[in-house]
């Protein structure tokens, strides 16, 4: 009972850390979340033009183009958050004060809860912003409430799913270089996939890829909820997906946090 | 204690070389952190930051984020991050280096108030004359492990007395010296170091001799042994590396 109660307060208070520091230097949110608006302008405005009317019928405008890509940006959105989270971690592990947090007597695992917890509210907060300037420049999604629900839900497990793989990747990375770097492959995911064209206009290998990544059924279920084309059975894929990764990145930062920081 | 790690990690306060603090936070908030963790209440919490920041003198630069510290204050902060839960037991590794003496006086003193108020201490440190100037007992260590222990004078005893250094100013005084009197004669520098020196007696003895001798050296000084010959004469010489390790009460 205490235990949980420890771990409880403690975890409660690495969160308030974190939030603290999101609040003292909202440079670094912002600089998250300036990478996946610059997508978003330059796919809509750059290229809408020019993809909107070739890709299949799916899209015919420049507006239907934005509905196509916005869940891709989105997910952008997400897995920059995430790359922050890896360097916010790695710094923290260098810096000394984990090593103080080590030697007293708190939850081991409040150290990494409070980043989790801190992160996913960042990756929430750049995917609103995303979503917000989506919506100025003409985005009009015609989701109900409940789909709408659905979509911050998916949305939410899937940056819970990558933030504890970044958190993983930061402990893995060295220096705050390598984990900039690590997370970096994630971010082009959702090119790779359905995000910016239908998976039936790529080349077979890369088609079979696409179809096959983790992101293309998250984005083709948030896509079907939010624009109403049906999601068909993409989300039973797109959750097995969030869970997979969310439990063996679990595992796996907690056996990394647990080793002799001596080695 | 190997099986209750927790109960050991809530007695013992720890801090290490470098210092542990959030760079992010400001000096009350790190306390404040701390308090949290050591589960405090709200106003206990307040209480024991306002009482650490005056106590370290860190009230100032309460407000302003620790990255800005300078190397002292740094050190300060961690160290009142480490006093915060009141651990009777503390080790500090190498809580001095690379301060300057202001600041290292300055964490001598805290360290002594510490001791004073009951809490044990167990710190390492490179200075002998840390040791010295804090310690109750000293472990000297080389290579890993413990080569002497005990008070700082008992050490001190183990070696040989002190001796009176004589400089010349020319090589054949040097040498007449050397003759009359033995002793370990360094050409180089013009000196010749005797023993003696431990107290009035040997050295009034000492003088006699040279006057009979009638050498009359251009400077003369007596070096009583500390630590840092005792560290020398027990690990050979090799000792750039090695620590010195002492504890307080």
């Amino acid at each position: 009972m205490t235990a949980i109660t420890h771990t409880v307060s403690d975890s409660a208070t690495m969160v308030a850390r974190q939030l603290r520091h999101m609040l003292r230097y909202p440079s670094m949110t912002l600089l998250l979340v300036g990478m996946p608006i610059f997508f978003l302008l330059l796919f809509v405005y750059v290229f809408g033009g020019a993809m909107g009317p070739g890709a299949d019928g799916a899209a015919a405008s420049r507006a239907d183009y934005l509905d196509y890509i916005a869940p891709g940006v989105v997910l952008i959105a997400v897995t920059s958050a995430a790359q922050g989270t890896a360097i916010s971690v790695t710094m923290d592990m260098t810096q000394g004060v984990v090593a103080r947090f080590r030697t007293m007597d708190i939850a081991r695992v409040s150290v990494l809860t409070g980043h989790v917890v801190g992160s996913l509210v960042q990756a929430m907060l750049c995917a609103g912003v995303v979503v917000a300037v989506a919506l100025l420049i003409g985005y009009r999604p015609s989701a109900g409430p409940a789909e709408w629900l659905a979509a911050l839900g998916l949305l939410a497990l899937v940056s819970f799913a990558l933030t504890w793989l970044s958190v993983a990747l930061g402990l893995v990375a060295k220096t705050v270089e390598s984990a900039s770097n690590l997370p970096m492959p994630l971010m082009f995911l959702p090119f790779l996939g359905s995000g910016f064209v239908p998976t039936e206009t790529l080349p077979a290998g890369l088609r079979w890829f696409a179809e096959y990544q983790p992101f293309t059924p998250v984005m083709d279920t948030l896509r079907g909820l939010l624009t109403g084309t049906g999601v068909g059975d993409a989300w039973i894929a797109a959750l097995a997906w969030c869970v997979g990764i969310a439990l063996v990145s679990r595992l796996w930062a907690g056996k990394l946090y647990d080793r002799d920081p001596s080695v | 204690m190997a099986t209750e790690p927790d109960a050991v990690r809530a007695a013992i306060g720890v801090t290490g070389q470098y210092s542990a603090v959030d760079g992010l936070l400001t000096g009350r908030e790190n306390l404040m952190l701390m308090a949290k963790l050591n589960r405090m209440g709200r106003a206990g919490a307040r209480r024991r930051t306002t009482e650490l920041l005056e106590l370290f003198d860190l009230v100032d630069a309460a407000a302003k984020p620790a990255s800005t510290y300078s190397g002292g204050m740094r050190r300060r902060l961690d160290l009142a991050m480490t006093l915060v839960g009141e651990p009777r037991l503390i080790f500090l590794d190498e809580p001095t280096t690379g301060l300057d003496p202001r600041s290292r006086r300055d964490m001598w003193r805290i360290i002594r108030e510490l001791v004073a108020g009951g809490v044990t201490v167990l710190l390492t440190t490179q200075y002998l004359e840390e040791a010295d100037q804090l310690a109750d007992r000293i472990a000297v260590l080389d290579h890993g492990t413990i080569v002497a222990e005990g008070t700082a004078a008992e050490l001190k005893r183990r070696i040989p007395g002190g001796h009176v250094r004589l400089r010349f100013t020319e090589a054949r005084a040097l040498e007449s010296a050397a003759q009359a009197l033995g002793g370990e004669a360094d050409p180089d520098a013009l000196a010749l170091d005797v023993p003696g020196g431990d107290g009035i007696a040997s050295l009034r003895a000492l003088l006699d001799r040279l006057d009979s001798a009638s050498i009359t050296p251009e400077e003369l000084s007596v070096h009583t042994p500390g630590l840092d010959d005792v560290f020398l004469a027990l690990t050979g010489h090799r000792g750039a590396n090695d620590h010195a390790r002492k504890a307080n009460r």
